[in-house]
């Protein structure tokens, strides 16, 4: 694949998070191994992960769960090679800690396309691995957490394992070649069991057995089988505590009203919210006020009598200023980068006649099914936080801040949450809760979001738009040209955070310059529009719009071409795991060499394939054309990752993906009116429910190489394969996210 | 205030609620049955679905007082006192019909009502059943497939 190849010396050295090396966690140096921060009392803890008392067996798992299943993943890698059984032991996300530095994110957050493996870029992920190991950044997020923990979970398993086994040795004198381990004890020759449990104390005194060889995939038990996730039973008894569950002793509750422009305000009538039933106290917080009452409903209807005149904005206040800006990007000052350049793209268009389109894809909330809410206590020169956070550092550093206190004073925990989808990355409701909680000092505050306020302070995704020229030849596509701009969610979030950005940023164009074909002209640019309207990482970040905008592109030039869209694609792809995928996929839905089954006239079919943080993933979406309106019908799902861990979770992982992708597609859109979104709770941004949901057939193939996450690339080829598909039931090209601008769903 | 009396889960409960109490802030806060949850306070989501004399009720929707002498069903009571689990929560255990798992009290509450009324439902009347509970996350089909298979119905065998 050709790929752009100069590279300035300083986007080299600074990736996104890369400045973040000058905010060191702790003083370690690029060598030191962080020290771990499992403290353990009549027991031991190997390694940061496994902690083994008399009493039981815990083990951390520092990626946050916030249903995508990585509490349970990362268990069963140390289960595996610890030898385990599902029940044998509790889980526990543990403190934040740099002992937990994720050495898998940097991956996405150096300027290079995740599936660029050149040495300049590999070079740039070491580098920038060091810097976050050197920050000690922990990070849940960018579908990570199963490359991050892959072999570093195991390793912590093999090495306990040892270790428990070199304490029975010396405790009972037989040779450690002579023991081996199951179900969470050391088995001597004889048969006789030693639980781990009792050998924990002993295990105390002598140092960990390292361990080089991990168990090959033929030999494991529980990885790569169909097991049941460890919070199944507490999640579906409703005994399972997320962070909005959380209760303490004198607890009050909070609810805010802040300036959905996110500036300040002007003036306040608190119209007697103060002697409301219930009411405490009424508090300033940044942007606005928050309400203290004895229950979290009487604190919302006090919030809600508040009458407030607000700042404005400092974005454009109206939703159309803020497409005229897109538009206005597609200049050389705003160019970000060419990410790829294969062919000569300017002579190939002067020789043909040009085709021209492009798409818009709009602001998006994350609107997880569980409201935002955090718990602070504020007690002298120590805090609490109870909180469900992709950033746990962040957060304790931002309550540290507020409170005036050391950041390692604050004790962080990390909390279940119903869904985040990158809705989590943001601090303003733990900053919120820690400056109630400071201002009551010894009372426990629990700030809860109302769905409203939720909607109205959260920060999208991007906002972008494309534009493609292409030539086409013979029934092929001769060139392509294509221009994304689109803001940086990234920039905005790193900024929010505390650290300049500097580079250009890969997300722009992730998804469309990783386009797995070999067109002999073709080119991927990336814009970056100014700062709007403050966004943030959304499930798929720039893939979900870059991996539209091309795919959709390059249907249009195979219509134009008069080709066929699944068998195009197949002649035109090069990358082999792309065309493993696009095979496996053409197979299963019947599209393999022309279309065995021909839909009917109001039906269509469509097909997308994106290859996004490292995983190609491709679907076939079918659609009929009712009176009433367009019906998915159903839609298959090939991908390909290193090595499927779970397959059951994975498969949920790949259709909610998938669900998530079509629904937003269809109708979720955040708009901006007086510098507010317009959208308020979910009539207003449905997605999409159960009645409207497809059948979803998923093939995962395994390569056996890197190992890679799940979370987030079955969403960007959905909005793709389904426009496509509309346009083959109707005639019809749907350009815009979301598309029920244009047509109707059922 | 006022004194409302109804039986959670079989138990008689009682106490003094303001007139304006939800039923969802009465089990959550009042009785701290935090299984019940809230998605968005407005019946968009179905996250709070409750049984009320056997129907369900998104409990965001109704005053704690007008349940006043009612026989209030929530997740919680779904299990057996032994902690044998409900026929659907088992079907939702073995055909993995949760994620996130925020939905799933709601699901079960609703699906439930469905089951009550309609014993072996189509897959259609169960998509369009619960229609009215939102998942996020969205493992809709395995939920769909659950609710079949809580009503004794034979469910395909996973994709792959
Ligand atoms: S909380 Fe009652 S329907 Fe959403
Ligand atoms: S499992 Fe998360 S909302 Fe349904």
């Amino acid at each position: 694949m050709g790929r752009a190849k100069t590279i300035t010396r300083r986007s080299l050295l600074i990736g996104s998070f890369a400045v973040a090396g000058g905010v060191a966690f702790g003083g370690y140096k690029l060598a030191q191994t962080p020290e771990n921060p499992l403290a353990v009392k009549d027991g031991v803890a190997i390694t940061p992960w496994v902690k083994i008392t008399k009493d039981g067996i815990t083990l951390i798992t520092p990626h946050v769960d916030f249903g995508q299943g990585a509490y349970h993943m990362q268990a069963l890698l140390i289960a595996e090679e610890l030898d385990l059984e599902l029940g044998q032991f509790t889980v526990d996300p543990g403190l934040p800690s740099a002992a937990y530095w994720n050495t898998a994110v940097a991956d996405e957050n150096v300027p290079f396309q995740i599936d660029d493996d050149g040495w300049i870029a590999e070079g740039a992920r070491l580098g920038l691995q060091g810097i976050f190991k050197l920050a000690g950044l922990q990070v849940t997020g960018g579908s990570s957490s199963v490359p991050d923990s892959f072999e570093k979970l195991r390793r912590a398993g093999a090495t306990a394992r040892e270790t428990f086994k070199a304490v029975a040795s010396e405790r009972t004198g037989v040779p450690v070649a002579k023991l081996h381990t199951r179900s969470g004890s050391v088995i001597l020759p004889d048969g006789t069991g030693l639980p781990y449990t009792d050998l924990a104390a002993d295990a105390a005194d002598i140092e960990p057995v390292q361990v080089d060889d991990l168990r090959a995939p033929s030999d494991w038990t529980l990885l790569g089988k169909n097991t049941e996730r460890l919070d199944i039973l507490p999640k579906s008894t409703g005994t399972l505590s997320y962070g909005i569950d959380v209760q303490l002793p004198g607890m009050l509750h909070a609810s805010l009203r802040v300036n959905p422009r996110r500036t300040g305000v002007r003036r306040i009538k608190l119209r007697g919210a103060k002697e409301m039933r219930g009411v405490e106290r009424v508090v300033h917080v940044t942007g606005g006020v928050a309400v203290v009452a004895r229950n979290t409903w009487y604190a919302i209807e006090a919030a809600r009598a508040i009458e407030f005149v607000f700042e404005p904005a400092t974005y454009p206040a109206e939703q159309r200023e803020h497409w005229a800006e897109v538009k206005a990007s597609f200049t050389r000052d705003r160019r970000d980068r060419t990410w790829r350049h294969d062919g000569d793209v300017e002579t190939a268009l002067k020789k043909g006649d040009v085709i021209e389109q492009g798409c818009q894809a709009g602001y998006v909330a994350h609107a997880p099914l569980e409201p935002l809410s955090a718990v602070v206590l504020v007690q002298g020169d120590r805090a609490e936080v109870w909180a469900g956070h992709q950033l746990p550092q962040f957060a304790q550093r931002a309550v540290a801040k507020i409170a005036g206190i050391p950041t390692d004073h604050v004790t962080f925990h990390n909390q279940y949450s119903g869904g985040s989808f990158g809705h989590r990355f943001d601090l303003g409701f733990i900053e919120r809760a820690a400056e109630v909680a400071r201002q009551m000092p010894g009372t426990p505050i629990k700030l809860t979001y109302s769905r409203e306020e939720d909607f109205a302070q959260d920060n999208p995704r991007q906002i972008g738009a494309s534009r493609a020229r292409g030539v086409v030849r013979d029934g092929r596509i001769e060139a392509l040209d294509l221009k994304i701009a689109t803001t940086s969610s990234t920039q905005s979030l790193v900024r929010r955070l505390g650290f300049p950005f500097v580079t250009p940023d890969p997300q722009i164009v992730h998804g469309a310059s990783s386009m797995p074909y070999a067109i002999p002209h073709l080119r991927v640019t990336g814009y970056k529009v100014p700062e709007l309207a403050p966004s943030t990482y959304w499930r798929s970040v720039g893939a979900v719009s870059a991996g539209f905008f091309a795919e959709v592109a390059i249907d249009e030039l195979i219509h134009a071409a008069g080709a066929d869209p699944m068998q195009e694609r197949l002649r035109m792809i090069e990358d082999p795991a792309s065309r493993r995928v696009l095979e496996a996929l053409a197979e299963m839905s019947d599209w393999a060499d022309g279309g065995a089954a021909h839909p009917a006239p109001n039906q269509g079919r469509g097909v997308a394939i994106v290859n996004s943080f490292g995983v190609p993933t491709a679907q076939v979406i079918e659609v009929t054309h009712t009176q009433a309106g367009i019906r998915i019908d159903r839609v298959f799902v090939a991908c390909e990752v290193g090595t499927i861990i779970d397959p059951v979770n994975f498969e949920n992982n790949v259709q909610g993906g998938v669900i998530w992708g079509l629904g937003h597609a269809m109708n979720c859109e955040i708009t901006f009116s007086d510098g507010a979104a317009m959208q308020q709770n979910y009539y207003d941004a449905e997605g999409m429910r159960m009645h409207q949901a497809p059948e979803i057939i998923v093939r995962g193939l395994e390569s056996g190489g890197k190992v890679r996450g799940i979370g987030e690339p079955p969403t960007p080829p959905a909005a793709p394969a389904l426009s496509n598909a509309i346009f083959a039931a109707t005639g019809q090209r749907v350009r815009e996210l979301p598309m029920y601008h244009h047509v109707d769903f059922i | 205030m006022a004194e409302v009396a109804m039986t959670v889960n079989g138990a008689p409960v009682s106490a003094e609620v303001e007139g304006r109490t939800l039923l969802v802030e009465f089990l959550r806060e009042g009785l701290g049955l935090t299984g019940t949850h809230v998605g968005c306070d407005t019946s968009q989501c179905g996250a709070c679905v409750v049984q009320v004399n056997g129907m369900a009720v998104k409990s965001c929707t109704m005053f704690a007082c007008e349940a006043e002498g009612a026989a209030v069903t929530t997740i919680e009571g779904m299990a057996g006192p032994d902690g044998t689990l409900g026929p659907i929560q088992a079907a939702f255990q073995e055909h993995h019909g949760l994620q996130c798992g925020f939905c799933t009290p709601g699901m079960v509450m609703s699906a439930a009502s469905l089951l009550a009324d309609v014993p072996k439902p189509s897959e259609a009347q169960v998509r369009t059943y619960l229609e009215g509970n939102l998942c996020r996350c969205t493992g809709y089909q395995n939920i769909v497939r659950a609710v079949m298979a809580a009503s004794g119905q034979a469910v395909e065998e996973r994709s792959q």
